[in-house]
């Protein structure tokens, strides 16, 4: 099919499309409504009975803990995936000494000193407030996955002040690999522990402690632990793949026999 | 009065991504087209849980009984955010491998390639 005709079929569909959305938005609770039967009686759970100042946090990883679990092997099997696909092919192989890449840069050249620096300043600060939004996930707006995100962003730093190596070796990947598997065994045997005291799956079996303090919320922070560090594990992990993608990985010369690529 | 403006957007957003991907020359940007896409559900979530007055159901430093938004939707944002993300890695590493096996990005010229 041209880009034309491909277009027209686009325009057809897409009016098609627009009409049944506002069709269906036409007939939506209006935006700002008072009425969430749902959100009352999870912010209600959320206070009343389990002690967790962050509501959000209470549906994710006490209300519907089962799910988080779901959203959490999605991530671990991405990251798997990710790493199938990206594995070196017999035709290639690992230069790390090839100047961090300095042959795809348009203009190879050191990275500005000032740079450099920041990158090795803001890393341990960015590496607190990691764990601070990982540990305080029950109490203030954050928890496990947007901290594991920061976490992995904070070893990332190295790269952006364009110290490749030195992020080689704070990363190493078989640990990494350990880590995000056994994280992600942590959640699935907390649930256990749960299903072993009480007969269900993720039941939250710790005391729930007073509301708004560190120690509250039962297993809520555990969890945040564990999805923590599974996320900043496989997020490491999916970046150590593309990276390597790029900077590492050199096609064996001659060896071009299944590509186009010259 | 915001009306029914946040739905407007969160519809908009979906039609402009797949209009992305229809037209799409390049397959990271059909990849990012479909993050456009992917955030029109973000939009359209927060724009459900929404209610007038509402700050954020996090009771730290608020009242219990202050008026909020609703949680159950910002968890499955949530839930999207992190979809959304493993989705994108997933279709780049297929990018990457595409642009291996037939050295170009462009989804015209793939049909007429093997590889």
């Amino acid at each position: 099919m041209n880009r034309g005709a491909r277009s027209g079929l686009f325009a057809v569909a897409a009016l098609g499309m627009a009409a049944l959305l506002g069709w269906a938005f036409a007939a939506a609770p209006a935006f700002g409504a008072p009425s969430h039967p749902y959100g009352d009686l999870a912010v209600q759970t959320a206070l009343a009975g389990r002690a967790t100042a962050n509501a959000i946090a209470s549906v994710t990883f006490d209300q519907r803990g089962l799910d988080t679990m779901g959203e959490e092997f999605i991530l671990f099997a991405a990251v798997l995936g990710a790493s199938v696909l990206l594995r070196r092919e017999p035709d290639e192989f690992a230069d790390p000494d090839d100047d961090e890449g300095a042959r795809d840069r348009p203009s190879p050249g050191p990275s500005p000193e000032m740079i450099h620096l920041a990158g090795y300043l803001v890393l341990p600060v960015v590496v607190v407030v990691g764990i601070y939004v990982i540990a305080h996930g029950h109490l203030t707006p954050g928890g496990g996955f947007q901290g594991g995100i920061v976490l992995a962003t904070a070893l990332h730093l190295l790269y952006i002040a364009g110290d490749y190596p030195a992020l080689r070796r704070l990363r190493p990947q078989r640990v990494f690999e350990i880590s995000e598997a056994s994280a992600a065994a942590g959640y699935v045997v907390l649930g256990l522990v749960g299903l072993a005291v009480s007969g269900a799956f993720l039941y939250n079996l710790l005391p729930y402690g007073t509301l708004g303090q560190l120690a509250s919320a039962g297993t809520v922070p555990l969890l945040n632990v564990a999805v923590g560090l599974e996320v900043g594990s496989a997020m490491v992990l999916l970046l150590a793949e593309f990276l390597e993608q790029t900077l590492i990985l050199r096609r064996r010369p001659g060896g071009g026999s299944n590509g186009a690529r010259a | 009065m915001t009306g029914p403006l946040p739905y407007l957007v969160a519809g908009w957003l979906s039609l402009v991504g797949v209009y992305g991907i229809v037209t799409s020359r390049n397959l990271v940007h059909a990849v990012v087209s479909l993050s456009v896409v992917q955030s029109s559900t973000y939009v359209l979530l927060l724009t459900v849980g929404y209610r007038a007055g509402g700050t954020a159901p996090v009771f730290t430093d608020i009242a219990p009984g202050t008026v909020v938004v609703d949680p159950v939707v910002q968890a499955l944002a949530l839930t999207d955010v992190v979809v959304g993300a493993t989705v994108s890695a997933l279709l780049l590493a297929l990018v990457v491998q595409s642009h291996k096996r037939s050295g170009t990005v462009d989804p015209d010229e793939l049909r007429t390639l093997h590889g």
